[in-house]
C-alpha cells in the first residue's frame, strides 16, 4: 500500500506506553505493544485526538518551524482566521497582522475574505450541481481522510472547490511574485494552523496536486512571540480595523460556512463520531433533501483544533463577536467572485482516490474465513475492554490475534482466569486425577 | 465439493425500537467493509439492509436480519412476526404507502421503501401472509 504522509509523530523516547491515545483514537489505529504506542499508518486518519490526549506530549505534530523558512527572501504569514479568535476581545484582526510583521515575516496576510470568496464559489456549486446529495464540505483534511478510509462511496459528494488557505497563498503569492519580481521559490508562504491536518493538505493534498502553501507553524507555537510582539506594538500604527472584515470570519467556528450560504437545507456537523453517524445514514441513501453538510472533525469547529491556546468556547464566543462587529460588510464583490468561478479559477481538478482500511485478507474468502475466526475469538474474551493487551477493545484484539500482529496469551484477563483455574502448585497428583 | 466461505450472522430487530433503528444495516455495513467487498456493493448493500429493517422497525412486531457472505454474493434475509402485507404488488409501487401521519412525521412512509430494495438487489424475493409476517431475500452481486 502507498505511505501516506501523517501529521502526527510518536516521540519513542518520551512515549511511557500509558495508552490514553489508544483509547481516544476513532479509528483504532493505535496500538501499544513492549510499551510504546504505534501508529498504524494506513488506519489513521490524522485527527490529532491521540497528540491531545497524551499526558507526556510523546506524541508530536509534524508542523514547520521558524527555521524551516530562512532559505526564502519574502516570507509571508497566513494565519487561519482561528487566530483572530486567540487574543482579548480589544486585539482586532489588524492588529493581529501587524504583530505578525513584528514576530518577523515580511508580511501577513488575511485568510478570512478567502473564506468569503470560497463561500461565494460554494453557494454556485450547490446552485448549479445534479447529482446525489448530499455534498459534503471538503475543508477539514481529517473528513476527508474519513471519507476515503470509511465512507469511499461518498467520495463524489466531496465539493472540488478548493480552501481558502490555498486560495488566499495563490493569491498573495503571484502578486508578490510578480511585484518584486521574485521566483516562486524565493516566496515563502506559511500558513498558522489550528490543528496537524493542515499539514496533510499541504503536504499530500488528496488530488495530488501542489499546494501554494510551503509549511504550517502551530498557533500555539507562534503564540508566544506573537503575545509579546502584541505588547510592544503602537497600535496607533496598526491596520485600521476594518482591514478585516466579511462573512468569511466566521468559518473558523462550527457552523460558520453553512451561516454564509443562503441556504436553508444544510447542516453542520462537528465532531468524529457526530460525523460518522451522518455519513453512515447519507450512506444509506438518506439525507436526499439536505443540500450541503459541513463536516469538521472538531466538536466545536476549527477553532477547537489541538494546536490553539485559548479555549475553544471562548474563542468561537470572540469569533462570533466579530461576525457580529465586521461579517456584514463584504470583503468580496459578489459578480466578481462569480466570474472567477465560471472560469473555475476555485475548481478543483482530477478525483479523490479512495483509501479503505485493509480489508481483512486480500481475498474476500479468506477475509470471510478470519472474520468467522475473530468473532470465534471475540467470544471467548472478557470484553471488557481493559486495554492491558495494548489493543483498544477485546474486538480489536481479537482482530489482531487472527492477523497475528499479537499472540492470545497477551490478554491477562485470560491469563489470571486460567492461572486461577489450575491447581496450585505444589499439590498432589493424585487430586488433579481425580477432578479429571 | 469444497465448501465455499460462508460469513453467516444474524441480528434481532424490535418493532417500534427507535432508539436501535439502524444498527442491524449499520453493523452489517462494518463486516462488509472488513471482509473487503467493492464500495458499490457496500452501498447497494447499505441502502437495501437499511430500508429492509426500517420496515421492521416501522410495521412489524419485531424480526430478524440475518447476513450471509461468499466471495460471489451478498444475501440478506429479514423475516418478521407482524401484519404483513395484504397486496404485495401494490406494495411494490414507487409512491403507494400504507405508513400514518406518526411515520411519516418521521420521514419514512414515503412508498419508496420496496421499490428502492429492489433496485439495489439482483435477486428480490417477497413473501408475505397477512396477519402472520413477511418475508424479504435479497441477493446483491458484484
Amino acid at each position: 500500500m502507498e505511505a501516506y504522509f501523517h501529521s502526527v509523530r510518536v516521540l519513542p523516547e518520551s512515549c511511557a506506553g500509558r495508552m490514553a491515545c489508544m483509547r481516544a483514537c476513532p479509528t483504532q489505529a493505535i496500538r501499544v505493544r513492549q510499551g510504546q504506542a504505534e501508529i498504524m499508518e494506513d488506519r489513521c486518519i490524522d485527527c490529532g485526538e491521540c497528540a491531545r490526549a497524551c499526558p507526556r506530549n510523546a506524541i508530536l505534530p509534524q508542523t514547520s518551524s521558524f527555521t524551516d523558512f530562512a532559505r526564502f527572501k519574502h516570507t509571508i504569514a497566513l494565519p487561519s482566521p482561528v487566530l483572530y479568535g486567540q487574543f482579548g476581545q480589544d486585539t482586532l484582526p489588524g492588529t493581529i497582522l501587524a504583530g505578525l510583521r513584528k514576530v518577523g515575516f515580511d508580511e501577513a496576510c488575511d485568510v478570512a475574505g478567502a473564506s468569503e470568496a470560497a463561500s461565494i464559489a460554494l453557494e454556485q456549486y450547490l446552485a448549479d450541481y445534479r447529482g446525489p446529495r448530499p455534498l459534503l464540505s471538503p475543508f477539514c483534511p481529517t473528513i476527508v481522510r474519513l471519507v476515503q478510509a470509511r465512507y469511499p462511496s461518498l467520495i463524489d459528494q466531496l465539493i472540488p472547490i478548493d480552501s481558502p488557505m490555498e486560495i488566499a497563498a495563490r493569491e498573495i503569492r503571484y502578486k508578490r511574485m510578480k511585484e518584486l519580481g521574485l521566483g516562486r521559490d524565493e516566496i515563502g508562504v506559511i500558513y498558522l494552523t489550528p490543528c496537524p491536518p493542515k499539514m496533510v493538505a499541504i503536504k499530500d493534498p488528496p488530488r495530488k496536486r501542489v499546494s501554494h502553501v510551503d509549511g504550517a507553524i502551530a498557533i500555539s507555537d507562534i503564540y508566544q512571540p506573537l503575545l509579546a510582539a502584541l505588547a510592544e506594538l503602537d497600535r496607533e500604527t496598526a491596520e485600521t480595523p476594518e482591514a478585516v472584515r466579511g462573512m468569511g470570519l466566521g468559518w473558523p467556528v462550527l457552523g460558520g460556512q453553512v451561516a454564509c450560504l443562503r441556504s436553508e437545507s444544510c447542516l453542520a456537523v462537528g465532531g468524529l463520531a457526530d460525523v460518522e453517524r451522518i455519513l453512515g445514514e447519507v450512506e444509506n441513501g438518506k439525507l436526499g433533501d439536505i443540500q450541503y453538510v459541513e463536516c469538521q472533525a472538531c466538536p466545536q469547529g476549527c477553532c477547537g483544533g489541538s494546536l490553539t491556546v485559548e479555549n475553544a468556547y471562548v474563542a468561537r464566543n470572540r469569533i462570533l463577536g466579530l461576525v457580529a462587529r465586521f461579517g456584514s460588510t463584504p470583503s468580496q464583490s459578489r459578480e466578481k467572485i462569480r466570474e472567477l468561478y465560471e472560469r473555475e479559477y476555485f475548481s478543483l481538478p482530477g478525483k479523490i482516490p479512495s483509501r479503505p482500511f485493509a480489508p481483512l485478507d486480500k481475498d474476500v474468502g479468506r477475509a470471510i474465513e478470519k472474520r468467522k475466526r475473530i468473532q470465534e475469538v471475540h467470544k471467548t474474551l472478557p470484553q471488557i475492554d481493559c486495554g492491558a493487551c495494548g489493543a483498544p477493545t477485546c474486538l480489536s484484539f481479537s482482530e489482531d490475534v487472527v492477523l497475528e500482529r499479537a499472540p492470545l496469551e497477551e490478554c491477562l484477563v485470560l491469563l489470571a482466569r486460567r492461572a486461577a483455574a489450575a491447581p496450585p502448585p505444589g499439590a498432589p497428583a493424585q487430586a488433579q486425577e481425580t477432578t479429571a | 465439493m469444497e465448501t465455499e466461505p460462508l460469513f453467516l450472522q444474524r441480528f434481532e430487530i424490535g418493532g417500534r425500537d427507535f432508539v436501535n433503528a439502524g444498527k442491524a444495516s449499520t453493523t452489517v455495513k462494518g463486516i462488509l467493509k472488513e471482509i473487503g467487498m467493492a464500495p458499490a456493493v457496500i452501498r447497494r448493500a447499505a441502502i437495501a439492509s437499511y430500508e429492509a429493517e426500517m420496515n421492521v422497525v416501522l410495521y412489524a412486531r419485531r424480526g430478524t436480519l440475518e447476513l450471509r457472505v461468499t466471495p460471489r454474493e451478498i444475501g440478506i434475509t429479514v423475516a418478521d412476526t407482524g401484519q404483513g402485507i395484504p397486496d404485495v404488488g401494490l406494495a411494490m409501487q414507487e409512491g403507494y404507502s400504507t405508513a400514518s401521519e406518526e411515520i411519516r412525521e418521521m420521514g419514512f412512509g414515503a412508498g419508496m421503501g420496496l421499490p428502492n430494495i429492489k433496485k439495489n438487489a439482483d435477486e428480490f424475493r417477497l413473501h408475505s401472509v397477512v396477519g402472520e409476517g413477511t418475508t424479504l431475500q435479497i441477493v446483491i452481486r458484484g
